[in-house]
């Protein structure tokens, strides 16, 4: 097996067995794990308490339990975080870090259903205004006090300074990835680069930044690819299950660049610089742009996945649109007439975590693949 | 100019609705400058700046109300927006489409031809607030772009902890200082802070009123049919920073008063048991939820909804108006929206709850499960809840309605002849 196989490998693994990392991290540091709920949760200040971030993404599962608390119409994601609260898969957490960036999040925050205790913070939504940035930075400053007193820990402004850097240095690895990668659609299939990114979630950032840090550069040793298939952009919140990714790859597409919430999103600004470290991860929230979950009246995602378009050479753009997503759901019309307007193809695909039949997604990617 | 003292306080409502809207209008027609808001968002600011004001939900639950929402809603659907989205910005952004369509072309759409909702003119900026949802920011982002128009927003963040924090109290008032510096920029003048005084004055006095007309209900049997606040609120959410509602909510309360005094009720002798209706209501089959209850003698004498007008703070103070905007019940933790809730329903002396899943609202559905749950297992009173939407007929099922407000009405007699439902 070459170093590039062994690397995918084990990110692989990791990212399919986030259980397993959790008790590795505690094996090796006798400190356990805190929960990251969707969106953009400053987890930083769980990394500089010296605790694991874990990432909670929900995952494919037929709902039951949680038909009980949820109507149908809750977004596929939420759906199956609520079934796997209800059987209890979070238990072990030592908390649950809660962002609530829209109206089901804010109302899912109230109603956890396993036992670990609940972090609550809002992120301010007239984010360009430096009245955003103080109003933000006080909340992380509760929720460094409600992590200091649930873990027995002190988190130090040098502590957290420090996991910034530790932060920002994966961020810029992860441009590198989804950049290099673009030249390898082969070796990094849409699947692999998806478990690549994914086992960020599970693994202390160096560690990560390493193995993929070593990646590259092996990568990079290697002639680019001819590739004869197309390439696309992904956007949306994910692109999950694999079954989604492994119909791109069986019809030929490279995925060259996303704008999902579960990866590039998360990597595409660092944490500016400065002194307070709190106030420099709220201006983090003020930089970031093109997310539906970001209030922006300018609407820039449209143009700027036109753009990213541009960069990769990319051939389309497909939609993963996690249903019952309305902040999603309204981007997409305008987005959707933007690219109509400058002859940009788009694949409108639905992700549904639930779901076990992709005949419907085959369809339409055997088709748009036809017609492009 | 027309006289509106010898008015009922029902044909008043029907003269300032459409007052509103001609107002508008002529604004359009005269090169004045109008503005589409967001519900509950400020008024203040604009009003004070003699801006022309929309409200595109009323708007909205109008087309819903007068059977008009399908027309809409599908150029809506043809644009790309999931039927799975709130349905009061469907048929707004699928109006306003048609409304573009006439600018751009000169040529009135057949659809906005026979809508029979008011016509309206479009908007020269925007002003969005989201302490009833984050829809409204999604909405109001799609209206600036789509129109290519300036958008205030007063973002009011979810409060997570009760008592609302200073620093959110503060976020929001900053942000009512950069929305008169936009509010200046847009209109090309200096913001006049005397009349901004006055209208928040106004306002005031419209919110007393408008309380004064809810906690009518707290009589047994009750002079107030709730489902009469779900009209009057048009004025509430349209007029509030205006003497139109102050004087149309004045009458009712006194023509309620009056009744009062004469021993004469919204259900004359007919009403047998009272409930807390918690959601919207849904405006395409408003007459089948109202009669279904009134046949059954259950009046509606609690609701959370019409208190989130309750904008009780004092004028001069930017802080005290930060926090009404931001304290709606919505807008906090469940444990606060649970304590609003019950006293709504010990307020209204009810004897069951009737919960809305709102196909459309996320926001007001998502926790009903436990709302129900907490507040029962505090007052021990039975509840359901049905299917249903604000504005999309299609998602609301007559025969289900029924038979859940059947339901109720057992467990609601039980409850009166000492059987437990728990």
């Amino acid at each position: 097996m070459s170093r590039i196989e062994t690397i995918i490998s084990e990110l692989s693994s990791i990212s399919n067995n986030p259980r397993k990392a959790m008790e590795d991290y505690k094996k090796e540091t006798g400190k356990g794990s805190v929960g990251v709920m969707p969106y953009y949760a400053p987890e930083e200040i769980i990394h500089a308490a010296g605790f694991l971030p874990v990432g909670i993404w929900g995952g494919q599962k037929s709902i039951s339990k949680a038909r009980a608390y949820l109507p149908p119409f809750a977004c596929s994601i939420m759906q199956s975080v609520m079934e796997m609260q209800l059987e209890g898969v979070y238990d072990d957490l030592e908390a649950v870090l809660f962002p609530v960036p829209c109206d089901t999040l804010k109302c899912l925050s109230q109603k956890w259903k396993g036992t670990s205790p609940v972090i609550v913070f809002t992120h301010p939504q007239n984010r360009k205004l430096e009245a955003a940035n103080k109003f933000l930075a006080e909340e992380y400053r509760l929720v460094r006090e409600k992590l200091e007193k649930i873990l027995s820990v002190q988190i130090s402004d040098e502590a957290l300074n420090n996991s910034i850097e530790i932060y920002n240095e994966n961020r810029q690895v992860m441009r590198e990835f989804t950049d290099i990668a673009a030249n390898y659609p082969n070796i990094i299939d849409p699947i692999k680069r998806h478990a690549i990114i994914k086992a960020r979630f599970f693994m202390e950032k160096s560690k990560h930044t390493a193995l993929v840090k070593e990646l590259n550069s092996a990568l990079k040793s290697l002639p680019v690819e001819a590739f004869t298939g197309k390439k696309v952009v992904l956007t949306g919140i994910m692109a999950e299950p694999n079954e989604v990714l492994d119909i791109l790859k069986d019809n030929g597409f490279g995925v060259v660049a996303d704008d999902l919430a579960q990866e590039s999103r998360l990597f595409r600004n660092d944490v500016p610089s400065g002194t307070d470290p709190l106030y420099r991860l709220a201006k983090w929230w003020q930089e970031f742009d093109g997310c539906s979950l970001a209030t922006d009246a300018k609407k820039s995602r449209g143009p700027m996945l036109m753009d990213m378009v541009k960069a990769s050479k990319a051939d389309a753009v497909v939609v993963c649109m996690m249903k019952f997503c309305d902040p999603e759901e309204f981007d997409y019309p305008i987005y959707y007439r933007q690219f109509e307007e400058a002859g940009i193809k788009s694949l409108f695909i639905e992700i549904d975590l639930e779901t076990t039949s992709f005949e419907q997604t085959k369809t339409r990617v055997q088709s748009f693949s036809e017609m492009l | 100019m027309t006289d509106t003292t010898t008015m009922s306080a029902k044909e008043l409502l029907g003269f300032y609705q459409e007052e509103l809207y001609e107002e508008a209008r002529q604004a359009k027609i005269e090169g004045k400058l109008v503005c589409w808001s967001a519900s509950v968002a400020p008024s203040e600011f604009c009003v004070a700046m003699d801006v022309a004001m929309i409200y595109p939900e009323t708007h909205a639950a109008g087309i819903g109300a007068r059977k008009g929402a399908l027309d809409v809603l599908e150029v809506a659907d043809e644009k790309g927006y999931n039927v799975d989205t709130c349905s009061y910005a469907r048929v707004n952004l699928g109006y306003m489409e048609l409304l573009k369509q006439e600018a751009l072309t000169g040529i009135t759409p057949e659809k906005l031809e026979k809508s029979p909702a008011a016509r309206i003119p479009l908007p020269d900026f925007v002003i969005t607030c989201n302490n009833i949802c984050n829809t409204l920011l999604k909405w109001y982002e799609n209206l600036a772009v789509e129109l290519n128009i300036p958008c205030i927003i007063i973002d009011v963040p979810f409060n997570h902890t009760m008592p609302i924090p200073q620093y959110a109290k503060d976020y929001i008032a900053e942000q009512f200082k950069e929305a008169i510096t936009q509010l200046e920029e847009i209109c090309g003048k200096k913001f006049d802070y005397d009349k901004f005084l006055k209208v928040q004055e106004q306002t005031q006095r419209s919110v007393a009123q408008w309380n004064r007309i809810a906690s009518l209900s707290s009589h047994k049997p009750s002079p107030l049919n709730g489902f009469d606040l779900f009209n009057y609120m048009a004025l509430i959410v349209c007029a509030r920073s205006k003497d139109y509602a102050e004087i149309t909510f004045k009458k009712f309360a006194d023509e309620l008063e009056e009744n009062l005094n004469k021993g004469i009720f919204a259900f004359k002798g007919n009403e047998q048991k009272r409930v807390t209706w918690e959601g919207i209501a849904v405006w395409p089959h408003l007459g089948h939820t109202f009669k279904g209850l009134k046949n059954l003698g259950n009046i509606m004498t609690g609701s959370a909804y019409p208190g989130l007008w309750n904008l009780t703070y004092t004028p001069g103070d930017m802080s005290s108006m930060a926090e009404s905007y931001t304290r709606i019940y919505i807008n906090t933790c469940l444990d606060n929206k649970v304590k609003v809730l019950s006293d709504v329903i010990s307020g209204g002396k009810c004897d069951g709850v009737i919960y809305h899943q709102n196909r459309s609202c996320k926001l007001m559905s998502f926790l009903n499960v436990e709302t129900a749950d907490m507040l029962q297992k505090e007052n021990h009173l039975p509840y359901v809840s049905f299917d249903g939407d604000q504005t999309d007929p299609r998602n609301f099922s007559p025969a289900q309605f029924d038979t859940r407000i059947q339901a109720l009405d057992e467990m609601m007699k039980q409850n009166k002849e000492g059987v437990s439902n728990e």
